[in-house]
Parts: structure tokens; C-alpha cells; sequence
């Protein structure tokens, strides 16, 4: 060990005989633990503040008149500890709890869903008394009752440890939920406005659906972090809806797996029975999750088995016209045959999207420049500038931040970043360093969102397409990235905003802040790793480096010359020239043309392009156009890797047995077909390979340089169009999820104050928004604090699809007027 | 001599068994009664009104030593109930290849709702068949029972039916007769 420990204060005391050292302040409860005695409790979690709330855990200490909890309880010097194992007292006592405990819990353990992995169960067999002395009736109440459409609450079997209510208000910010009444009657509940209701006897009259529907509650505990409450609830008081009598954890066969929707990386578990995924539960990884995920990564798996769901090879029909199931040897041969044709005629581009693992994307980019002999692949579907090529290309294989930096931090700066909305772990971990840590967080944004409130944030109110003014001229941003430490993460929108990536990755030199991009997909950061842009070879390699192509093609046993030295095409352009015919195939990964900034022109460049290969989950829009439709497996079929927004290796093993393959060996296979090797048949062999390139020697690419652009000022009707993405939308990964998508947040249209003055519109009357191409209509959200002449929309929530609907995005000039006229 | 002797032992032994008790049973013709407790197949009782007592808990599977049962629970609802309260039984399988007749599952079930009746005959042509289902195993409805899913008829709530849980045991006789649980060859007959 080269570092030196720090030195900390510890103290000696005695637990059941055993001397231990401990550190001042320590729990006496994680002090036993350490030594391997268990004291059984309920209320007590590792990462919530002690509360001392369920008296479980009481241990007889020496001096002191009563027995104490032990999970509040600090050591000091010359402690005397006894817990059950050697006082009469302490097992008394505890004994005595899980008695009172029982008294009003309702023993339905065979129709509870938390039956044998249940804390109460465990414990009372362990520490309980063997008979029960309470013969009269048990409290009873409805049950259960939803307090979300996810989440349903038996008051019944709740031992009031307030776990669930401690993480909403300490964790996740979202005090949706509460304890209520008084004496015998305590309970959980959640806020309703209309006293007059009790859900409880909506749910007797019209059942559990009925209540759901009926949406009774004002305020449902509709937090993007419900879901773990659920899982820390040491009874079964808090369950979820889609798990609901789904299985039992005997036949669960507990699988570790890896979170494919966002770049947060969240490590899980994944419980499955027969073939079948039954529900998934957040990892324990103190390094990036910590124990707690997001209710998207929790509940949205179903879209891996939907109705449309491709498990054979497709080709069209050339008499019908119409796409036909085909063996593997047919359809491989048919694409091989057409690929070679369009590359001979005009070249073939690649689309890959960012959904893939770092195997799968390591795959496309050799596919396409051995097999294609091409640099037109992009991952991005989405708004996207060359400027945000040239920087991916030049903070590729950079890897500066982490989680633990944010919670070091003095200052963080978040621009073009949602993170509550777009990575929901990076926006706890921000959370608990504005907590904790007093860390202070920047948002340059257009007005105050609920994430930057809970985090104490400060805006700096920014209209869409004048961040990279801000960025430049905001002395606030630029003191708060001066102090050592701090961080400034840009999000992937900002490549929206000309001039904005280059400004952030100026203020970063200048002010020695350290910068880190924050994707929005789980594939992003392994595709720029992988080389999946125009400009990009494997390992963070700019194309234009002789030496850095020098590396590649000796690795992938290339002559000289053989890997081009010209920059390929982004999304756009390679859509663009598919349409005009400059390119006259296409490869197309898992890409929603309904992403793509122009979804419209996305769609035209798909019907005209001369060929077209899908690989592809589901059906899809691209796989409907497709010439050929190669299946490939869904993250839970297949094993490899995702890269963070870190770039730390998030690995995970094949969770389902399948016959489904990954993209890379579907690849490998046509490239078998047309003649080359790949040798990405499976994940270890990618493995291999990406490790054996190693590190660069070439010099990387420099930061892009671009100018801010003026913002236009809209004129009047008209607003600057803010959008992103909720966590919980109209997502393809999200289908088939209901309860889920019963707590999305209700699409809203924000104004400022002015803005809803000067156009008569009151909060909640609703409000148009529309272009050339249409109109989207949301009730108007007044909001106190907001950029002037913007309007914020969601970019792809139920009303509001906004790239579909309206064609634009960020930045854009939009007409707005009051609701009902156009 | 001594040859003659042995061979009348040896027809001694042959006649002397032409008067005793015989032990060789008649079955199939003539069915020996069996002992009340006997391990037999599995039957599914159902409450006094039809409602099916199983609430899917899977406590039977979980202490199958055998792992020859599978259950997958579901939710009752007021417009499609079949057992009380609020969990029940949508799958429930047998597989008579594995099960060893031990009775852990019936120890463990909490509502008396799997029971084992005296039936024996359980040899199949095909392990397929021997897989059976929770329409096999299900009590047939008696007289005053009415075919699940419906509603409550007993009480307000599934206290009502348990309160009486002890006087109520359900009904394992007549299961044997039940024309369901006749297994139908590929044909489409009906073989007993």
C-alpha cells in the first residue's frame, strides 16, 4: 500500500466478550455485523440515517438503565455490549418486540408476495417467541391499496419501520408518501387532496383496477425511485403491481445482470422462472449504484417478449413484394449478395443506434470498414452536428469522472442535462453530494426543474441554443468550475446548440474543471469507444492519424491503404445520400426513425434506398422497409458489456438460454458470407480482440472549435422550443409496461409567467404548439422561474412527439397560442 | 424308496395349499379397499359453494422434495374469482412421473386445499400424460357447488370461509368418478 490510511479516531468495546476496535461514531449494530453477530432489525438500512424507528434491534449495554437500539446507538470507549446471544435481557426484550410487531401483522404469508425472502418471517422464526399469546382480533384495513399504478400498499402487514418513507424524503427527494394518523391507527399513506375519499373504500367498491383507473389519489407516489421501497420494505407492505403473485423466490433463478435503458449502468439482479424474466431488482455496487435503481430500470423488460418480437430471418419476396420468413442460409445469402452490390455500386452505410454493447458495436465498426470498406457509421439517432462528431472523436477513450468524484466535488456544472429525467442514478448520486457533501450544482437550463430543486441547484436561465453563451460569459459557471475539483457535465443534447460542445470543452481547459459526457443510452459510450462514428476508430482513434490507422490495420491484418483515410458520413448524411441515391445500401441496427431529428425525411431515405438490412429485435420501421431482416438477441438473451457514462465496464453474462444471437456474431456471419473473417462469432473473442489493441500511441484529436450562433428572437406568438426526453415515455423499450407507464409524469407544455400573460393561458388550460408539419396540444404548466419566450415540451410522451408531430427540436421557432385554435 | 418318500412331500406341500386362504388378488377384476390414509393421487377440494381452495401459494411446490409440482399464482378480481380473497391458482401441475406419494405438499398446503385421495391408478403410456393439470386435479362440484369463476356466496369476506375452516374440510370422495379426470388418448377417446 503506497497510501497512507487515514488516521481515524477508533475506540475499544467488548460485544458478547469479543474486543473490537471501532471507529468514533460507528453504529453498534455495523460494529456486530463486522464481527459476524447478527442482531435482527427492521428499520435499520446501511444507506438511509439511523431512525430507530422499529426497536427491533435492542442489545443490553452496561450502565444503562434499559435495554437500547442498537442501530442508533454510537460506540464509545470501554463499551460494554450484550446482545441476544448472551443476555437474558436483550432476548427478552427483542422477543418481546417481535411479539407487539405480530400483533396486528395478519399472517397471510402464503398469498404475500414477499413470502420466503421476508425479514419479519426470517426473524420471527429466529428471535420470536415459538407461540403466539394474542387470541383477539387483528386490526384489519382494505387491502391493498395502489398508491401508485405500480406500487400497492397493505397497511396491514406495514411493522411502521418507515424504510420506504425515509428513502423517498432522504434518497429520491420524492416525499410523496408519509406516515399518517396517530397511536394505534399510524399508518403509510400518501397525500390526498380530497380528504372526503378514502382510497381504501374506492378500492372495496370498484377493486383494485377500478381504483387505478379512477386515478382518486391527487398526489400518487408517482417517484421514478418507487420501486425500491418496494424492494427495501422488510414485510410485504409495499408491492409491486407487475410482480404481483408472479412467482415465489424458491423457483426464481437470481441472475446478476447489467441495465440496458440508460448510461447509468446500474448493476441488477434478474429473477427469472422457466425461460421467463418475473421482475428485476437493483445490484448492489457501492461504485455506481449503490443499492437503488430507477423505477424504468426496476419494471420495463416486457418489450423483450412482445407480440412482434423477430425470431427467424425475413427477406422480401421479389414477386410479392412482401417480406417472407427464410432459413439463415437464405436470408445471410440474400443480404451478402445485396450488400455487395450496393458496395460495388455506390457504397453501403451503417446505422447502429445506442442500444448496443460495446461487443456488438466493436462488431459494426469492423464490419464496415473490412467487410464495407467504409466510414459511414454512426450510432447517433438523434439530433446531432458535426461539431459534437469532432468532440466525441477528441474525448473518446478519456475517462475522467466517476461517481465517488461527484460526491468530492465542490461544484458541479450540468449543461444540456436533465439528469433526473436522463440518468436517474447520476441525479441520486448528485443528490446525496448536494446532501451530504454540500456539494453545489449549476444547471444552465431553461428553468428550474423538479431534479435541480431536489438537488438545492441554481439556474442559470438559458434559452435553448445560448448555452455555449453561457458557458462562455456566465462568471457564476465560470467560479464554480474554478474551484479544484469541480465538474461540468454536458449532456448529449447540447450537441444541439452550435458552438456549445466546444465552448464547454473550453471553459473545462480554462478552468481545470473536469469534463464528463453524459449519453442518454446505455450503448453510447461503448459505440464512441467502439468507433461507431464517421471520424472514430476503435480505442478512441482519430481517423486522420496515419498512426492510428496504422494500429487498427495491423490488428485487423490490413494491407496499407486498405482502411480509408476519408471521414464517412454522420446519421444525417449517410440518411441524406441513401435517399438521393450517393449511397445504395444501408445496415441498420436497433435506430426508431422516430428519434432522428427529421423522422419524416428518416423514413423517405429508408423506402428509397436500393437495399436494406435490418437487425433487429422487434418489428420495427426499419424492419418493415427492410430487404432483409436478420433477428438478433435482447440484452437479456445474450451476454457482453455496456460502457457507463463513466466508461467504467459494466459486463454482463446471458441471463436467459436462447437460440437468439448477438449482433456481432449475425455479422460475423455475413461477413463469413461475403468472404471475411471478423472473428466476432462470440463475446470473449471480441474481448480478446478489443483488449489486444491496447492503448493509442497516435495523438488524439483536439476539441472542436465552433462559434456560438445568435439565438433568433422569437417574435410574438412565437416561443423558442425546449424538449427532452421523460425517463418514463413512449419509449420502444418501455412497451408493454402499463402499470409502469401509469407513473410517468402527465406530459405538460412550461411557460413562463409573461409568456401565459401575454397569451391569456392560465395553468392547466391547454396550450398549442405547432409548425409547419402539426401541432401538439398539453395543458400549460406555469412555471415562476423560466428563460423568456421558451416553451418546453416533452419529446416523446404520449401527446407529444414532438420530433413525429412537429419535425424540429431544441432551439427551434415555434408558434404557440392558446388551446382550441389553431 | 427314499425317492418315493420325497416325492410325496413334494405333492404333500402342493395339496396342502389346495385349502388354504389364497393370497393371489383378482385385480383388476376384484379391488382390494386400501387403507383410509393410503398415499394416493392428489385431489384439489374445493369450498361449499365451488369456490377452489387453493390460493396458489406455492407452499406445496416449495416443500416437494420431488420438485414435481408447479403452480403459478395469480389475482382474483371481482368480475373473475375462484377461490376467496385475493391470490388463486391460474396453473397447477402434477407430474406423476416425479411425484414419490411422500404427503410433504398436502403437510404444507395452509388452506387444506391439497388433499390425497386413495386412487392408484395412475400408470400412463406417455409422460405427457402423466403431467396432471388443475382441471384433473380439481374435486368435482358437488351438489350446492357452482362451477368458479363467482362471486363470494359464503360471507363478505374469505374470513367467513375460514373462520369455519375445520367443520369445512372439503370433500375428497367421489373424486375417482369425477369424468374429468378420464384421460382422453390422442384420438380424442375417453379411456378410463
Amino acid at each position: 500500500m503506497t497510501e497512507v490510511a487515514k488516521k481515524v479516531d477508533t475506540v475499544k468495546l467488548t460485544i458478547d466478550g469479543i474486543e473490537v476496535e471501532a471507529a468514533k461514531g460507528e453504529l453498534v449494530i455495523r460494529v456486530a455485523e463486522r464481527i459476524g453477530i447478527a442482531i435482527p432489525r427492521f428499520c435499520d438500512h446501511p444507506l438511509l440515517d439511523p431512525a430507530g424507528a422499529c426497536r427491533q434491534c435492542l442489545v443490553d449495554i452496561e450502565g444503562q438503565r434499559k435495554p437500547s437500539a442498537a442501530c442508533t446507538q454510537t460506540v464509545a470507549d470501554g463499551m460494554v455490549v450484550r446482545t441476544q446471544l448472551t443476555s437474558e435481557v436483550a432476548k427478552k426484550a427483542q422477543e418481546g418486540i417481535l411479539e407487539f410487531l405480530l400483533i396486528n401483522h395478519p399472517l397471510d404469508c402464503p398469498m404475500c408476495d414477499k413470502g420466503g425472502e421476508c425479514p419479519l418471517q426470517n426473524q420471527a422464526l429466529s428471535n420470536g417467541r415459538e407461540e403466539s399469546r394474542f387470541h383477539e382480533h387483528k386490526r384489519e384495513y382494505t387491502k391493498p391499496v395502489p398508491i401508485s399504478s405500480q406500487v400497492l400498499l397493505d397497511r396491514e402487514r406495514c411493522v411502521l419501520c418507515q424504510r420506504c418513507t425515509r428513502f423517498s424524503d432522504e434518497i429520491a427527494g420524492d416525499k410523496f408518501i408519509d406516515l399518517m394518523e396517530r397511536g394505534a391507527d399510524e399508518q403509510i399513506g400518501v397525500f390526498s387532496g380530497r380528504l372526503d375519499v378514502d382510497p381504501a373504500e374506492v378500492v372495496g367498491e370498484t377493486g383494485l383496477e377500478g381504483a387505478i383507473d379512477a386515478n382518486l389519489l391527487d398526489a400518487p407516489f408517482n417517484s421514478y425511485f418507487s420501486g425500491n421501497t418496494v424492494q427495501i420494505c422488510p414485510v410485504g407492505a409495499l408491492t409491486g403491481a407487475q410482480y404481483r403473485f408472479r412467482a415465489r423466490p424458491f423457483d426464481l433463478v437470481s441472475s446478476p445482470s447489467t441495465c440496458e435503458h440508460c448510461a447509468a449502468g446500474c448493476s441488477m439482479r434478474t429473477d427469472h422462472r422457466r425461460g421467463k424474466v418475473m421482475r428485476r431488482l437493483a445490484g448492489d455496487d457501492p461504485q455506481v449504484n449503490e443499492e437503488w435503481n430507477c423505477d424504468k430500470g426496476r419494471w420495463a423488460f416486457q418489450y423483450a417478449t412482445a407480440f412482434d418480437r423477430i425470431t427467424e430471418p425475413m427477406v422480401r419476396d421479389p414477386k410479392s413484394g412482401e417480406l417472407r420468413k427464410a432459413s439463415w442460409p437464405e436470408a445471410l445469402n440474400a443480404a451478402a449478395e445485396g450488400l455487395l452490390k450496393a458496395r460495388t455500386e455506390g457504397g453501403v452505410g451503417v446505422l447502429t443506434g445506442g442500444r448496443l454493447t460495446v461487443e456488438d458495436a466493436y462488431a459494426y465498426a469492423k464490419f464496415a470498414r473490412v467487410v464495407l470498406g467504409t466510414n459511414d457509421i454512426d450510432f447517433r439517432s438523434r439530433p446531432l452536428s458535426q461539431e459534437e462528431t469532432d468532440f466525441l472523436t477528441s474525448v473518446a477513450g478519456k475517462f475522467q469522472v466517476t461517481y465517488s468524484d461527484i460526491e468530492a466535488a465542490p461544484d458541479v456544472v450540468l449543461v444540456g442535462l436533465e439528469a433526473e429525467e436522463e440518468c436517474p442514478i447520476l441525479f441520486l448520486r448528485l443528490r446525496k453530494a448536494a446532501n451530504k457533501r454540500g456539494t453545489r450544482v449549476t444547471s444552465i437550463a431553461p428553468f428550474v426543474t423538479r431534479g435541480l430543486e431536489k438537488v438545492a441547484g441554481t439556474l442559470v436561465p438559458t434559452v435553448p441554443g445560448a448555452e455555449a453563451t453561457a458557458l462562455a460569459e456566465s462568471a457564476e459557471v465560470r467560479a464554480a468550475l474554478s474551484k479544484p475539483g469541480a465538474l461540468l457535465f454536458v449532456g448529449e443534447r447540447l450537441a444541439e446548440t452550435p458552438g456549445g460542445l466546444s465552448a464547454a470543452a473550453r471553459l473545462a481547459a480554462e478552468t481545470g474543471a473536469r469534463l464528463a459526457w453524459v449519453p442518454r443510452r446505455a450503448g453510447d459510450r461503448g459505440a464512441v469507444e467502439a468507433g461507431c462514428l464517421p471520424t472514430l476508430l476503435p480505442g478512441g482513434r482519430s481517423l486522420v492519424e496515419p498512426a492510428a490507422r496504422g494500429e487498427i490495420g495491423a490488428a485487423w491484418g490490413l494491407e496499407v491503404g486498405d482502411l480509408s483515410e476519408r471521414p464517412g458520413r454522420d446519421t444525417l448524411q449517410i440518411l441524406d445520400a441513401a435517399r438521393t441515391g450517393a449511397l445504395k445500401g444501408l445496415v441498420v441496427a436497433g435506430v426508431d426513425p422516430h428519434d432522428l431529428p427529421d423522422p419524416a425525411a428518416a423514413e423517405e431515405a429508408l423506402e428509397k434506398v436500393g437495399f436494406l438490412v435490418s437487425l433487429e429485435l422487434r418489428l420495427s420501421a426499419v424492419s418493415r422497409r427492410a430487404d432483409v431482416v436478420l433477428p438478433v438477441a435482447p440484452a437479456v438473451e445474450k451476454s457482453g458489456s455496456y460502457l457507463d457514462w463513466e466508461g467504467r465496464v459494466r459486463p454482463f453474462d446471458a441471463v436467459l438460454r436462447s437460440a437468439a444471437m448477438t449482433d456481432a456474431r449475425v455479422l460475423d456471419a455475413l461477413a463469413r458470407q461475403l468472404g471475411y473473417q471478423l472473428g466476432t462469432a462470440d463475446t470473449l473473442a471480441v474481448l480478446k480482440q478489443i483488449g489486444e489493441l491496447g492503448e493509442t500511441r497516435a495523438p488524439r484529436a483536439a476539441a472542436p472549435t465552433v462559434d456560438a450562433e445568435r439565438v433568433a428572437e422569437p417574435g410574438t406568438g412565437e416561443a423558442v422550443l425546449s424538449t427532452w426526453h421523460q425517463l418514463i415515455d413512449l419509449g420502444a423499450l418501455q412497451d408493454g409496461d402499463e402499470y409502469l407507464a401509469g407513473t410517468a409524469r402527465p406530459p405538460v407544455a412550461r411557460i413562463s409567467k409573461a409568456t401565459a400573460a401575454a397569451l391569456g393561458v392560465a395553468d392547466g388550460e391547454p396550450l398549442n404548439v405547432s409548425t409547419e408539419r402539426g401541432r401538439v396540444t398539453l395543458p400549460a404548466a406555469v412555471v415562476d422561474v423560466m428563460a423568456p419566450g421558451v416553451v418546453w415540451l416533452p419529446t416523446n410522451s404520449p401527446g407529444s412527439t414532438v420530433r413525429r408531430t412537429l419535425g424540429v427540436s431544441s432551439g427551434a421557432t415555434v408558434r404557440i397560442s392558446a388551446g382550441g385554435t389553431s | 424308496m427314499g425317492q418315493f418318500i420325497g416325492t410325496l412331500k413334494g405333492f404333500g406341500v402342493t395339496f396342502s395349499h389346495m385349502f388354504k386362504k389364497v393370497v393371489t388378488e383378482e385385480y383388476p377384476e376384484k379391488r382390494v379397499p386400501l387403507a383410509p390414509r393410503y398415499h394416493g393421487r392428489h385431489i384439489l377440494n374445493r369450498h361449499p359453494d365451488g369456490l377452489e381452495k387453493c390460493i396458489g401459494c406455492e407452499l406445496c411446490a416449495w416443500a416437494c422434495p420431488a420438485d414435481a409440482i408447479y403452480v403459478e399464482g395469480a389475482d382474483n378480481t371481482d368480475e373473475e374469482r375462484y377461490s376467496p380473497g385475493e391470490r388463486y391458482a391460474s396453473t397447477y401441475q402434477i407430474n406423476y412421473a416425479r411425484c414419490i406419494f411422500c404427503g410433504l405438499c398436502i403437510e404444507a398446503c395452509p388452506t387444506r386445499s391439497l388433499t390425497m385421495s386413495n386412487e392408484y391408478e395412475l400408470a400412463r403410456d406417455s409422460r405427457q400424460d402423466l403431467i396432471f393439470t388443475k382441471e384433473q386435479l380439481l374435486a368435482p362440484l358437488l351438489s350446492g357447488m357452482e362451477q368458479p369463476p363467482h362471486a363470494m356466496y359464503l360471507g363478505d369476506s374469505e374470513k367467513d370461509y375460514y373462520l369455519s375452516g375445520p367443520t369445512n374440510p372439503g370433500s375428497s370422495a367421489g373424486a375417482e368418478k369425477n369424468p374429468a379426470h378420464r384421460i382422453a388418448d390422442r384420438d380424442g377417446k375417453v379411456a378410463q
